[in-house]
């Protein structure tokens, strides 16, 4: 076993041991901060297939997660107010079905990845970084004036949505279903990182315009492997929106697409569990230190810095050292 | 039969023009010397062939029309590149390199492998862990793994210690002998190059100055011209 399958695995055992506790110990909330936790692990392991194995720096994949909010919040909304969705030729319903809103979400993102991609994908470095960004506030200034859905207020959502077989109102119950979706994402990744695709895609990201006088479509893999980054993103923005019952714009804010960048940093960038332990360090952080100061967000600055300047392969590159062993 | 044609091939970088009217013919089983001084046109005519630029003109391989197909379509139609500067995949491994370029043909692994030992050892190696000489073996063998049609060397012994250079233009040759695959070489090595090239054409200023059988390139015109 390497140092970083080491490395982990604890932080597996820590995600499963940590919330088992606070169930047995009757401490909810801490299960609460856990499933934020994965849920953002979650979003940026999506970002990181973009922004890590591909080189695809987003700072525009809030759309996603506001996407995936969104299609929970109106969804559900006209479930719970027994408001069909469409009423035309067919009747479109609502639903309350956790199942179908995150097959919802995960196509809604899909496409959106897929269409912000296309155009997106014709620019790159700074120029790439911008026109996300632009598409996100684009996604976050319509929220905003879409009066139908709450407009700037958001959209609350009573009734946290169902999963056969399960009580989602037991908080340990909804994080075992964050964490299996969280599991099946780092499987995939790691399968697509693996695959000959992933090799194409990180050979696209090393040696930009060059892969295709090998015969290969560099550009066609970056959109491919972009449309699978924001279909993950949104599914966790659905998780989100789950966990709060609540949507918002600022889903779509360019403070969420920073945030997603930050775990993928903080933990370590093209790397497996990166966005995992990225994602638990921040939210560790926002409550151990957000307790004790308000400008805790300063602290997060100071450690951003000595991780760019000192270890950039991030908390998982700290513990586990350089990201590939080879003999 | 012509392999790889150009007819009257102009390219420019934004508004400075780079060729003017080139014409160039490789017939199959053959190898072309692309030579001249720096600058004048050698690796733009390469980047032409391999739509990394656009260009106006005539490009014709294989009877196919390459001015309308995208890099990788003309990649997958027989074009092998060894770019000038080698560009391996840095962060992938020898055996990766090699894996992600395979097409159907007969160059897989263990050929590379056989042409190149060095690499066979080296498998499972970051490439940029690896020498400049064993990046440049990489290169062709990535190359090589495209199964092509036609090779293109861009410059590929720049750089690299008398020995090793020794070894690439062994390895050109034996491709030449062994296998008759058509070569497109760019290289300042005359020497070496009266050894593997049939035939050499010599642009200067972004035109075609000088094209003829290698055996009868005088030294005159090669020094005036290549500088050596």
């Amino acid at each position: 076993m390497t140092r970083e399958s080491f490395v982990n695995l604890a932080l597996l055992t820590a995600l499963v041991a940590v919330p088992l506790w606070a169930w047995v110990a009757g401490e909810p909330f801490t299960i609460t901060l856990a499933t934020r936790a994965v849920i953002f692990a979650l979003a940026a392991v999506g970002l990181n297939l973009a922004l890590g194995l591909g080189g695809m720096v987003s700072f525009g994949h809030a759309v996603f997660f506001g996407l995936g909010g969104y299609s929970m919040g109106i969804l559900a909304h006209h479930a719970q107010n027994f408001l069909p969705l469409y009423d035309g030729l067919i009747v479109i319903e609502g639903t309350k079905s956790m199942p179908v809103i995150w097959l919802v979400a995960i196509v809604v993102s899909a496409l959106a990845a897929l269409l912000i991609g296309l155009l997106s994908l014709r620019t790159s470095g700074v120029y790439f970084i911008m026109i996300t960004l632009a598409f996100g506030q684009m996604f976050y200034y319509f929220a905003i004036s879409w009066r139908a859905y709450g407009g700037e207020d958001g959209l609350s959502i009573w009734v946290r949505n169902d999963f056969p077989g399960l009580n989602t109102l037991a908080p340990i119950q909804f994080y075992g279903l964050c964490f299996a979706l969280l599991l099946a994402a780092l499987w995939l990744s790691a399968r697509i990182a693996r695959s000959s695709f992933g090799l194409v895609l990180n050979a696209a990201r090393q040696v930009p315009g060059r892969v295709e006088t090998v015969g290969l479509d560099g550009q066609r893999a970056k959109l491919v492997a972009f449309v699978i980054s924001g279909a993950i993103t949104g599914l966790a923005g659905a998780l989100f929106a789950d966990l709060n019952r609540f949507v918002s714009p600022t889903m779509f804010s360019w403070h969420m697409s920073g945030e997603l960048i930050v775990f993928i940093i903080l933990g370590g960038a093209a790397r497996l569990f990166g966005p995992v332990a990225g994602a638990v360090l921040f939210v560790a952080m926002e409550h151990v230190l957000g307790d004790l100061w308000d400008h805790w967000h300063i602290l997060l600055g100071a450690l951003l810095l000595v991780i760019v300047l000192f270890a950039r392969g991030g908390l998982i590159g700290l513990l586990a050292g350089k990201a590939r062993n080879h003999d | 039969m012509s392999l790889l044609r150009l007819e009257n091939v102009t390219a420019r970088y934004g508004a400075a023009q780079a060729l003017f009217g080139v014409d160039l013919d490789l017939a199959e089983g053959e190898v072309v010397a692309l030579m001249g001084r720096n600058g004048m046109g050698k690796s733009t005519t390469v980047k032409t062939i391999c739509k990394m630029l656009p260009a106006e003109g005539r490009l014709i391989f294989d009877g196919h029309d390459l001015s309308r197909l995208p890099s990788h379509q003309a990649a997958r139609l027989g074009i092998g590149l060894v770019p000038e500067g080698r560009r391996c995949f840095r962060d992938l491994t020898v055996a990766e390199n090699l894996i992600v370029a395979a097409r159907p043909g007969p160059w897989d692994m263990d050929r590379v492998g056989a042409l190149f030992p060095r690499l066979a050892e080296r498998r499972g190696q970051r490439a940029a862990t690896l020498s400049g000489g064993e990046q440049q073996m990489l290169a062709i063998g990535r190359a090589l793994m495209t199964n092509p049609r036609l090779l293109i060397l861009d410059e590929a012994t720049e750089g690299l210690a008398p020995l090793i250079r020794a070894e690439i233009w062994a390895v050109v040759a034996r491709l030449k002998a062994e296998t008759g695959l058509s070569i497109l070489v760019i290289d300042k090595s005359l020497k070496e190059l009266r050894q593997v090239a049939d035939r050499a054409v010599i642009l200067a200023r972004g035109r075609v100055v000088w094209s003829g059988e290698m055996a009868a390139l005088d030294h005159e015109t090669s020094l005036r011209h290549v500088g050596v």
